[in-house]
């Protein structure tokens, strides 16, 4: 499969000369393979999706997993949502509340945005998604809730021998004790064990994180920790802060690199990455 | 192993938060947590322990009515809520582990997720100050 990373910001995007390398466009995952697509979350990364290149059927997936805006808001200017032709499945966490339909309607809808959800021209399919496997083309996939505020699921896709697990918001830390050593209490473990990559949340430093306890979201350190608790192969910190600039994030990177003895690779991602596995 | 429910590992970051004895158990009714005032109720560490099933924990506070009748497991509020799925509360007596007897209240309620599937149970130890 092939995975292009479309955006790595977190919260809000962000542009400008100071944030060149890392982009700025808000959280979007773009998985291609043998003629199937899966778009991970709906942030504004998702107007520089390849839409019908190497498509061999007029379906497109795209998972969420929660509906905050910044996993939503590239989705009104999906472009393959106005074309009849196309056949677009939506899955999202189940919520005890409302349906998909009903909370992805509070943006996709005036006065928000000027189209209604049910007036997309294009087949929509809407699923809601807890703890399930389910099978898309070639793609084996899990999904799971993990800890961050509001119904939030994580990812873990199989594709041939290779294993890809997206948790770009996770908070797996939260607590008094922080990560717990034994792995049976941690958020997400059965995600992410044994990933070839792992693509997790890493937006604070570590003595920013305790003022921010809570808010859903893991210092580097965390993910650090977490992706060697889950023995994954290759660690890809994402969800960076708005108010990062390169220069701050690759200071803090290499702070972190020059303390943290782990046997993986682990680095910032940036937008338009592009990684091959399987 | 796999890991617990989020719900399940949210209520023990919780419990680990408070002062009052908190025990959380599987849908089993196996006790799989308990917080450190706990330990002091039960006169056992959960490191020490680990999990403990539910025939064994529900024996040994030796709970009694208030003329003294042991109560079967059956009407313990926390075994009440693992069967019917249901909070409870009820006071009672039970002996520390110096043999003395003291009245508590106990809260129990059951941890029903996002899917309203039925994780396991939590039960909150009060001094009672009931008459």
């Amino acid at each position: 499969m092939r995975i292009n990373l479309r955006g790595v910001r977190g919260s809000i995007p962000t542009s400008g000369p100071g944030v060149k390398y890392y982009g700025g466009n808000t959280s979007c995952v773009e998985i291609s393979a043998e003629g199937w697509k899966l778009v991970l979350d709906g942030g504004s990364g998702i107007s520089n999706v390849t839409w019908h290149e190497e498509l061999n059927h007029n379906r497109i997936d795209i998972l969420l997993t929660h509906l905050h805006m910044d996993h939503i808001q590239g989705l009104g200017f999906c472009k393959p949502f106005f074309d009849p032709a196309m056949e677009m499945h939506i899955w999202g966490p189940a919520s005890t509340t409302q349906s998909l339909h009903e909370r992805l309607s509070l943006y996709l809808s005036p006065p928000l945005f000027p189209v209604h959800i049910r007036d997309l021209p294009c087949k929509l399919h809407l699923h809601e998604i807890d703890k399930k496997n389910f099978e898309i083309g070639p793609f084996k996939i899990y999904s799971d809730y993990i800890i961050h505020p509001g119904p939030t699921v994580g990812f873990r896709i199989h594709y041939r021998s290779a294993v890809f697990t997206y948790m770009p918001d996770h908070e797996p830390a939260l607590g008094v004790s922080g990560i717990l050593e034994d792995t049976r209490w941690v958020s997400g473990i059965d995600l992410a064990k044994g990933s070839d990559l792992l693509l997790h949340d890493a937006q604070w430093t570590a003595a920013e994180y305790p003022q921010r306890m809570g808010w859903g979201h893991s210092s580097m350190d965390d993910a650090i920790l977490f992706a060697s608790m889950a023995a994954v192969k290759h660690l890809l910190m994402v969800h960076h802060d708005p108010g990062r600039t390169d220069d701050m994030l690759n200071e803090m990177f290499n702070e972190v690199k020059n303390r943290s003895a782990v046997s993986f690779s682990f680095e910032p991602a940036y937008e338009g990455m592009e990684i091959l596995l399987g | 192993m796999a890991a617990y429910e989020i719900e399940i590992i949210l209520n023990r970051q919780l419990a680990d938060c408070l002062s009052i004895p908190v025990f959380i158990t599987d849908r089993k009714g196996n006790l799989i947590y308990y917080n450190e005032p706990a330990e002091e109720v039960l006169g056992r560490r959960y490191e020490d322990t680990g999990e403990m099933p539910a025939d064994e924990w529900a024996s040994i506070f030796h709970p009694s009515d208030e003329a003294g009748n042991i109560l079967n497991p059956e009407e313990l509020p926390l075994v009440k809520t693992l069967k019917y799925c249901y909070p409870y509360h009820r006071s009672f007596w039970i002996q520390s582990l110096n043999g003395k007897k003291e009245k508590i209240s106990v809260t129990s309620y059951p941890i029903l997720g996002r899917s309203s599937k039925f994780l396991g149970a939590v039960a909150i130890f009060w001094q009672s100050k009931d008459e």
